[in-house]
């Protein structure tokens, strides 16, 4: 049994870490709002983008002498996998779901005569991979520099990205970030980054388009800016899911403590009063012998 | 009225009705009325000239790199950047 005054250190100490925890929450709470609205602001970029790749795709489709970021090297055996972390914990599981994803593909990859590397985005993914592949990682971006990740980190992402597949280095990348569903779920999605998915053609009627300078140049011009988008809406998400994430690690971490307070304040009441009908007894038992 | 969009990967900065844009583009600046045929190009640094009316002093936007789209909708202009 643990003394009066360790209960009371302990319960001081349980307290104290309430405390933080409970500001983390707010603090992830309003960061959120933040970043869900950053998250939203960006779609429009996104879709139009899309959009355009769209139309200029199908009319480039089919072609042999595309631009290399849309045919690929014609092989499929080297992949990079762009893991996206946050570089702060304190965010309930979201790191390790993502690092389970990655690994995941990874041996499913090996697993079908494939090499792998790596290229991660965040502090937090890297002890965990590392571990299980110490000599696969090619590439750590530090995002922990600025507050708030924007479209500047995410070219410099994409354009690292883009000169390893230029060199050489890989044949096909996919990007693995969590996608922000809501506080209480983030699921980390595999996409595929280079080479670029052609997307679904959207069929302009009669509508002749004019080009200037011409499609290829165009495409060659877009695609670049399509994976970096790429990047950027990863990194919005990866923002929106870390306080969502942090919120409820946080909100149930307080309750957690809560009841533990409650659980030691019950304990140190008890033996508050156990000591104290000691005394008594002694008292009487002594009152009485006389 | 011509409806004009400028969108960059932060937010939508624009989008309004005006009479003209004439944007700066890698071949050359054009202008975009109403009814303008349907037309892609990329764009240069430089700034986008936006007149509300006809003859009216045009508002300067700087944008840095992207490219401009004219379809049914209008006009659209997708900057990497924009000043202000």
């Amino acid at each position: 049994m643990a003394s009066l005054k360790e209960l009371k250190g302990r319960i001081n100490s349980v307290k104290s870490t309430q405390k933080i925890t409970k500001a983390k929450q707010m603090v992830a709470a309003a960061k959120l709002r933040k970043a869900q609205a950053a998250a939203e602001a960006a779609r429009p970029y996104a879709s139009r983008l899309a959009e355009v790749m769209g139309s200029l795709a199908s009319k480039v489709a089919g072609q042999d002498n595309g631009p290399l970021l849309m045919r690929g090297t014609g092989s499929d055996k080297r992949h990079l996998l762009v893991v996206v972390n946050t570089d702060k914990g304190l965010c309930g599981g979201l790191n390790s779901n993502i690092v389970k994803e990655a690994k995941l593909q990874a041996r499913a990859l090996e697993a079908a005569g494939k090499t792998v590397t790596f290229y991660l985005v965040g502090k937090k993914g890297r002890a965990p991979i590392k571990r299980d592949y110490p000599n696969a990682i090619a590439e750590n971006f530090d995002t922990s520099t600025v507050r708030t990740p924007g479209f500047d980190e995410a070219s410099a992402i994409a354009r690292e990205v883009i000169a390893m597949f230029e060199a050489g280095k890989f044949d096909v990348a996919h990007l693995i970030a969590p996608v922000f569903k809501s506080a209480l779920a983030q699921d980390p999605v595999t996409t595929q980054l280079i080479p670029v998915p052609a997307p679904a053609a959207t069929s302009e009627a009669g509508a002749v388009v004019e080009y200037e300078p011409s499609e290829e140049e165009i495409l060659e011009e877009l695609l670049p800016r399509y994976v970096t988008t790429k990047v950027f809406g990863a990194l919005l998400e990866r923002e929106a899911s870390e306080q969502g994430a942090s919120m409820t690690a946080m909100d149930n971490a307080t309750r957690n403590a809560g009841d533990l307070i409650q659980k030691l304040t019950i304990q140190y009441n008890r033996s508050r009063q156990a000591a104290i009908t000691t005394e008594l007894i002694e008292i009487i038992a002594g009152a009485e012998a006389l | 009225m011509l409806h004009f969009e400028l969108v960059t990967p932060a937010r939508l900065v624009r989008s309004e009705e005006v009479h003209m844009v004439v944007v700066p583009g890698t071949d050359g600046e054009f202008g975009v009325l109403e009814g303008h045929a349907p037309f892609m190009s990329t764009v240069k640094d430089g700034s986008i000239k936006v007149y509300k009316s006809a003859g009216s002093t045009p508002e300067e936007i700087k944008v840095q790199g992207g490219f401009a789209e004219v379809g049914v909708n209008g006009l659209t202009v997708l900057a990497e950047h924009v000043e202000g």
